[in-house]
């Protein structure tokens, strides 16, 4: 009896490549190249997470195949480190610093006052997709706890009472921007 | 062939100086600004811009702006610093755009410094500075105080105390070159000469010729370089940092961690060109063997008998790795360290492979440290440039390269096995050991895994003797060892001091104690697998020991500072809650274990508790203690055990009276308004976020208790103190 092969491995590839950025595609086949290229699985994570914000399921599924590895391993590892996202994240990420010192020093209340002014609890995102809300593992500026990080800046020594504040400074400074892309 | 590695670094040293004299440092004006995660975030990079446009528009050609790394003054960031030829080196704090441009109009074009914006106030009047090292080494004949010699003969020779002061610090560091003679080590500042004063006669020979001639006294000059000269001549005079011994972070808020040079220049990979042209691995193995230094991540696993063991294992490859997921909340040395002297850092790794003959290294970083992964990056690239990397380094026939590989938020991979895993490309879960990473790591291979404070100790271990290393230290463990010093506390920085040191001198010397007139309750060490030790043990000299024996560990060397104000059960349940969190799931005692624990802890914290809860806490936190697959399990419970040891009535009156003594958990406390003290200024009912609090203006308010969500805003907001938490 004949069986019929079907090979559609390019037709999967070329998808695979349509799902992530060249570059990222460019990183992983350099990475293939290398001696045990599976152990570049969490830089190429870091890189798909650093362009699209969070892991999406046919990112994962990109990877999988041009990286050759399981699907359920690129998911397995992407769900076992707290660093990776799998839902998309809002236009500020407001990271709370969860260490030691920030909490000996008062992030608790901070943190119940950003739950407060923002209507959502930790790992959520508001309705229009503005703040994220999160907690984060010590930043390691624990000389200026407690601390807040809005995306990649670091506010130190933040009361509750900076909070609004805060919040209204970067709602301005998203308006700014859109305000600038329209011109 | 070993000529041929010692020429090779003849040949960059010399580079690196001509560079250095080229750049005409030694006469123009240097501001130096910081440029770390903190001290970014503390706002550098706008301070550094302002002296950039202030530079270009004075249009002077003779200011250097130098980047440096950070120096670990966390508190009182941005720190610059001016170094003015011939003048004591001034240093500012909390520098912001404003003060950056008064600085730079008054200091450096005007030629005075701006006092009130300095460092711990030091007297910019200051002309020349007498620092005496006052470690165990240090001592001289007779019984003549040296001190007291100094006054004395300062006074005599009539000159102005004020503008020539002389000051005690705690070690210099510069053992290593006088051990064998009996003296007292004295640095006299802005000139930066050491001296080996022996007697009065000594004394009175420095003030005549160097303090009143400005005449160097060359028979008693130290001809050597000591290892922390430099971090001396910068900051000698601020009081946190005087007390301090720098080794491993030598270089830190000196040197620019991007310049390969600089670090050169400060006998950088000298140490790396003397293994190489030795040739002897073995030898290497024995150097860090005698040194006693042990592993810093926490452990204290003694680091050449890890080495010898990875030796021994034959195999026709090897690896090293350098754990930097500085995972516990509360410490940054490795942060900083890899911030502000990369090169150090790689120095060790390099001598490392070598003694264990290991081709590739790998930098495992936490990714929430990205300004670290970018400087190591760099790093290699012009270690690789300069052929201090790659194939045959420094013309040996040793080849060695690094790569650096991102942790991803995961506290497990800090354990040994985890992190291979991790660098694997797989889950972070930890393996049964043995066979451990020296006969079997990395892709089967054996390996050796060093925390980044351990390497950066090997290049000044070898350069400065190994022994001298071993002296610095206690009777077991050698060198110093670097602390994060946070939480209540005056001075949060990192803090290096040697081995043996008590907590008393760390959190009060060094520190500047308490804030606000607390009482100082307790020191947290070793992050979430530490423990808690109580106030009466400040004397207590710590090392891996007797820290060890008081229920705590050393950990990678957070400390984190409680005063009155903190809830013992609740720091319990904080650590608790961490643990459980990052518990990988693999073996049953860790992940239901913390899971149950941290319930009972909410119970009491909650008012539910009851006195077998304790019992049952402490049966299951030795159940989960014993019988954990990794060490991250194996320690989970040390902050509750610790806690029940030394704080046992605070459980008790959580549970029994559904009291909270420090008046931090929520559920059992209150807040009410003294009707004596309330003047009606409704300042807390507007600040009340629920309106629970009634009364009009100039009434006296009281809260509702129903409708009160303890979230304490009146009890910050009352500037009559009328609200109290009960």
């Amino acid at each position: 009896m004949d069986v019929k092969v079907t090979d559609n491995r390019d037709e999967v590839f070329s998808k695979s490549k349509e799902a992530l950025t060249p570059e990222i595609v460019a990183f992983i086949e350099d990475c293939t190249q290398k001696q045990h290229p599976n152990s570049h699985l969490i830089n190429v994570l870091h890189k798909v997470q650093g362009h699209f914000g969070y892991l999406g399921k046919e990112q994962l599924d990109a990877v999988a195949q041009l990286l050759q590895v399981p699907t359920a391993k690129v998911t397995g590892v992407a769900t076992f480190y707290h660093f990776f996202r799998l839902e998309p994240r809002g236009r500020f990420v407001i990271n709370i610093c969860l260490g030691t010192a920030c909490y000996v020093k008062g992030a608790e209340r901070v943190c119940e006052r950003l739950c407060d002014e923002l209507g959502i609890h930790v790992g959520e995102t508001t309705p229009d997709g503005m703040f994220s809300l999160e907690g984060t593992r010590c930043v390691g500026t624990c000389g200026l706890a407690p601390v807040v990080l809005v995306n990649d800046t670091v506010f130190g020594e933040v009361t509750p009472d900076q909070i609004p504040a805060l919040i209204e400074s970067h709602i301005k400074k998203a308006q700014a921007m859109e305000k600038e892309s329209v011109v | 062939m070993n000529n041929t590695v010692l020429s090779r670094y003849e040949e960059l040293a010399q580079h690196a100086h001509t560079q250095w004299q080229q750049s005409g440092r030694n006469d123009k004006i240097i501001i130096q600004v910081g440029s770390a995660t903190c001290e970014n975030a503390a706002g550098a990079t706008e301070v550094w811009r302002e002296f950039e446009r202030n530079i270009q528009a004075s249009g002077r050609d003779d200011i250097i702006l130098h980047q440096v790394g950070c120096t670990g003054r966390c508190s009182r960031e941005p720190i610059v610093g001016v170094l003015m030829p011939g003048r004591m080196p001034v240093k500012y704090q909390r520098v912001t755009r404003d003060s950056a441009h008064q600085i730079f109009s008054r200091h450096i074009q005007g030629g005075e410094p701006v006092a009130e914006l300095t460092l711990d106030q030091t007297m910019p009047r200051l002309k020349r500075q007498v620092i005496l090292c006052e470690a165990r080494h240090c001592g001289t004949r007779g019984d003549e105080d040296i001190f007291t010699v100094f006054q004395d003969e300062i006074n005599r020779a009539g000159l102005d105390p004020e503008e020539n002061t002389l000051i005690h610090v705690g070690a210099l560091g510069f053992c290593s070159i006088h051990r064998k003679m009996i003296s007292t080590c004295v640095m006299v500042r802005p000139e930066n000469t050491v001296y080996f004063v022996k007697d009065r006669k000594d004394v009175q020979e420095i003030i005549a010729q160097h303090l009143v001639e400005g005449q160097i006294v060359d028979r008693l000059r130290c001809q050597e370089d000591p290892i922390s000269l430099r971090f001396f001549d910068l900051y000698g005079d601020a009081a946190f940092f005087n007390r301090q011994t720098r080794i491993s972070l030598r270089n830190a808020g000196v040197i620019n961690p991007e310049s390969l040079y600089e670090y050169i220049h400060y006998n950088g990979f000298r140490a790396l060109s003397l293994s190489l042209s030795n040739g002897d691995p073995d030898w290497l193995v024995e150097r860090v063997l005698e040194s006693k230094l042990r592993g810093r991540g926490g452990g204290g696993y003694p680091t050449g008998r890890k080495w010898k063991d990875a030796h021994r294992h034959a195999n026709d490859q090897r690896y090293l790795i350098c754990n930097a997921d500085e995972g516990d909340p509360g410490a940054f040395m490795d942060r900083s360290m890899l911030e502000s002297d990369p090169y150090s850092v790689i120095e060790g790794m390099i001598i490392g492979g070598y003694a264990i003959g290991a081709t590739r290294g790998f930098f495992y970083v936490r990714a929430e440290y990205p300004l670290a992964i970018k400087r190591i990056e760099k790093a290699l690239a012009e270690c690789r440039k300069h052929g201090l990397l790659g194939q045959n380094i420094l013309g040996s026939d040793f080849s060695m390269d690094l790569e650096v590989r991102l942790g991803a938020g995961a506290f497990v991979c800090g354990e040994e096995t985890a992190l291979i895993h991790s660098i694997e490309g797989e889950r972070g879960q930890p393996r049964i050991r043995p066979p451990f990473p020296t006969e079997s790591g990395l892709w089967g291979k054996p390996t050796v895994i060093n925390n980044v404070e351990t390497f950066a100790n090997i290049a000044p271990l070898l350069l400065y003797g190994s022994d001298w290393f071993a002296s610095v230290g206690t009777e077991f463990s050698g060198g110093t060892k670097v602390f994060a010093l946070a939480g209540k506390i005056q001075h949060t920085g990192l803090v290096e001091v040697p081995m043996g040191t008590t907590l008393r001198e760390v959190v009060y010397n060094i520190g500047g104690g308490i804030p606000g007139g607390k009482q100082l309750k307790a020191i947290q060490t070793g992050g979430p697998a530490g423990g808690v030790i109580p106030a009466e043990y400040l004397d207590m000299p710590i090392d891996f020991d007797t820290l060890g024996r008081l229920g705590s560990i050393m950990g990678s060397g957070g400390m984190i500072v409680l005063d009155e104000d903190d809830c013992m059960v609740d720091v319990a349940k904080f650590f608790m809650t961490f643990c459980q969190g990052e518990s990988c799931g693999k073996c049953t005692p860790c992940r239901e274990g913390t899971k149950r624990m941290l319930e009972i802890l909410e119970r009491i914290t909650m008012g539910k508790g009851e006195m077998e809860d304790l019992d049952k806490l402490e049966r299951l936190a030795s159940l989960v203690k014993n019988t954990s697959l990794c060490g991250l399990g194996r320690a989970a419970p040390n902050p509750i055990l610790s806690t029940l040891r030394h704080f046992r009535d605070e459980y008790e009156a959580h549970v029994k009276e559904k009291r909270c003594p420090a008046r931090k958990c929520k559920t059992l406390i209150h807040y009410e308004i003294d009707p004596a003290k309330c003047v009606g200024c409704t300042m807390c009912a507007r600040n009340c976020p629920t309106n629970c609090i009634s009364g009009g203006r100039k009434e006296v308010h009281v809260i509702d208790q129903v409708e009160c969500i303890k979230c304490g805003r009146c009890f910050d907001v009352c500037r009559f103190d009328a609200v109290n938490r009960k």
